[in-house]
């Protein structure tokens, strides 16, 4: 009976106990659990100024032809996403009434590149072709995440556009290098670039400018289709099927497989999907499990559930080792031939 | 029950317990967020608080065929402006992906009519037709201005929709019933309706659904292609030419023309829009002209020069006297075919 008098006495203490301790840890602010691999938790929970997107505002007296209803200009490739998102092919823009009303707005555009071991012989071909077809008459920024800050060859610049070298550290696999490339992205904009630029794209440092890349391209969330996969029916992408892993997605599920190679948008969802990125990569990591294709896989599962308001077609990042079908009618963006045996040692 | 010496020590133990498990979350610095800036508008800061950008949450799982990037939905009909604004036709979109998309944003939509004098025998039709097929399942305020309140028929309305019914005055002429509903919309907006709704449509109320009008419609800034005129070339367009009246658009420019039957946009967009065109309203009164299809004209004035973001084709307003062709595959939203001379006078 005492037994049963003493566990009585101990159940209403602790209800009373409990409220006032879960009420003193609640009164002094959100309790953070912290695994021990998340990185900077005083970034994440920063508030970020960032600048939104505009829509078209024009001046007056600007002639350009009139766009006819009836008048499909690209009849043979698909134009609108079922979310109704616009894919940009040569043919239904028009960039002079485009540069007419983004050239007053002032935007700084910022360009993230990763020169990283053998990767920073690229880094002058890419720059030099970006200085012609990238952008131009825009203020950019060019961010070159290099562990060799060295080896950077110093290329002339046109007026208005710089170039920032982000030391980061190398990694001993190029796997992981490939990785990281989302943290360090959305570290560089929690320091850096949400007060430097408005628009920002991350591109692969292995390829070069061919044609014209401007305004077209700029939307809140941008994605770009993988030129190898972009009439092969969704069975066949090479999307992360181990159900095990974070960047899973389902047979008979899926839109367009998206380049790692290239992504953008307005500062704020560049850095809220590096972010989302990194942290199913590290979920991944703590299941050690890696994805098919590292974070192109994570990349792709990410905009299969937030769809991207913009698609680039297969134009902006091409594959040159692979013919060109008639649909793409000019190359833009593209890859400089290389020995990856010997680069990724 | 008596307090023994076991009862005490049990207490001790339990609040040791709880202290030692409890002090270092109580004792642990919160991460201070960094002070938000305001952003200064010149025009209006919305204080809904709701998030008008695609958020991050993750869409639900869904099976709908694959978008295959070289088989166009549409060959027929142009679905992308220059501007690269989606130009919305049936065949072109998902509505279980733009309405998941939806849902995320917990976002009320406004509606604004007016049923001045005779137009008051349109309400029935009107909200039956709405009630039915605008944004079903979605929340929607309908804002119905009358200056017969005692003659809105009462209505049983799905439960997500509802009814404001607002008196205002009426005018003479029917001219100035159109042109003053600019002036009546802004007016609102600026009290009312941006602590209400986050996104608003003005719609004459002469008008009846037929067909689903979704959440494609939802985007900062929407215009309808009139029914009359979508294929015409720019200079035959019943622009107003005459450069006296400040709704004038100088022959070689226009992209479209707009019905002013149905436009709409995010809040802060459609006052802009409402002021702008209202003060080119009072500009040509000042100087003795009206515009040649009174505020339709002023519309179209600010949408050439303030280009949508998104597009509706005709099927969004069809007037009942043309006869529908075959690229016109659903008529959604249709005028009632009514004598203009009796119910205007």
């Amino acid at each position: 009976m005492t037994g049963w008098k003493v566990v009585k006495s101990l159940l209403v203490l602790c209800l009373i106990l409990i409220p006032i301790f879960i009420w003193m840890t609640v009164w002094n602010g959100p309790i953070h659990y912290l695994p021990y691999y998340l990185p900077c938790p005083e970034i994440f929970s920063m508030k970020l100024q960032y600048a939104e997107e505009k829509p078209v505002q024009l001046f007056p007296q600007l002639f350009y032809p009139q766009p006819r209803s009836l008048d499909q200009k690209r009849q043979d490739v698909l134009t609108l996403t079922p979310w109704l998102a616009p894919i940009v092919w040569e043919g239904t823009f028009n960039s002079e009434l485009l540069d007419s009303a983004y050239k007053p707005l002032n935007l700084t555009i910022g360009v993230t590149a990763f020169a990283i071991g053998k990767y920073t012989k690229f880094v002058g071909r890419f720059v030099e072709s970006a200085e012609k077809l990238f952008m131009k008459g825009y203020r950019v920024n060019y961010y070159i995440f290099t562990n060799d800050p060295q080896v950077i060859p110093r290329v002339q610049l046109q007026p208005g556009r710089s170039l920032r070298i982000v030391p980061v550290k190398k990694y001993s696999h190029w796997q992981e290098i490939s990785m990281r490339r989302m943290e360090a992205i959305n570290r560089h904009v929690a320091e850096v670039s949400h007060r430097e630029v408005n628009y920002l794209f991350c591109l692969d440092i292995d390829m070069v400018f061919h044609n014209p890349w401007g305004v077209e391209t700029l939307g809140e969330m941008v994605a770009a289709i993988h030129p190898g996969y972009f009439n092969v029916p969704r069975s066949q992408f090479p999307y992360e099927r181990r159900s095990s892993s974070a960047a899973f997605i389902p047979d008979r599920q899926g839109d367009f497989y998206y380049a790692g190679a290239v992504f953008g948008g307005l500062v704020k969802q560049v850095y809220e999907f590096t972010r989302a990125c990194h942290m199913t990569i590290l979920a991944d990591k703590a299941n050690g499990i890696m994805a098919a294709w590292q974070e192109e896989s994570h990349l792709n599962r990410h905009f299969f559930s937030h769809k991207p308001s913009k698609l680039l077609s297969p134009e902006y990042v091409w594959d040159d080792t692979k013919p060109r079908p008639p649909e793409v009618r000019l190359i833009r963006f593209s890859t400089v031939n290389k020995n990856y045996k010997e680069l990724r040692d | 029950m008596d307090i023994r010496k076991e009862h005490i020590l049990v207490v001790i133990l339990m609040a040791g317990i709880i202290g030692f498990f409890g002090i270092p979350h109580i004792s642990q610095p919160s991460c201070q967020p960094v002070r938000q800036v305001d952003l200064d508008e010149t025009f209006l800061v919305l204080p809904r608080e709701t998030d008008l950008n695609v958020t991050f949450s993750v869409l639900p799982r869904m099976s709908y065929p694959q978008p295959f990037l070289d088989k166009p939905r549409r060959t027929d009909v142009l679905l992308m402006s220059p501007w690269l604004a989606p130009i919305v036709w049936e065949g072109t979109f998902n509505r279980d992906i733009l309405n998941a998309q939806y849902r995320q944003k917990n976002v009320i939509v406004g509606v604004a009519t007016f049923a001045v004098k005779k137009y008051v025998r349109f309400i029935e039709g009107f909200l039956g037709s709405a009630n039915k097929f605008f944004l079903s399942g979605h929340r929607v305020n309908f804002y119905l201005f009358t200056d017969h309140p005692e003659k809105v028929p009462s209505m049983k309305l799905a439960p997500e929709k509802r009814l404001f019914i607002i008196p205002v005055q009426n005018y003479s002429r029917w001219q100035d019933i159109s042109m003053n509903r600019m002036d009546i919309i802004s007016s609102h907006i600026r009290s009312r309706w941006r602590y209400e709704v986050d996104y608003l449509y003005s719609m004459d109320i002469d008008v009846q659904m037929f067909e689903h009008i979704g959440v494609e419609i939802i985007d900062t800034l929407v215009g309808t292609i009139s029914s009359w005129q979508y294929t015409k070339p720019r200079d035959s367009n019943s622009y107003e030419r005459r450069p006296e009246s400040r709704a004038a658009i100088p022959s070689g420019e226009g992209d479209f023309y707009y019905a002013a039957s149905f436009y709409g946009g995010s809040v802060s967009e459609v006052y802009r829009l409402t002021t702008a065109c209202f003060k080119g309203v009072t500009e040509d009164r000042a100087n003795g002209i009206e515009a040649k299809w009174h505020e339709e004209s002023h519309l179209n004035k600010y949408l050439l020069y303030h280009k949508p973001t998104r597009l509706l084709s005709p099927e969004y307003y069809w007037d009942e006297e043309l006869s529908r062709p075959r690229i016109v595959r659903v008529k959604r939203l249709s005028s009632v075919r009514k004598d203009l001379k009796e119910v205007r006078f």
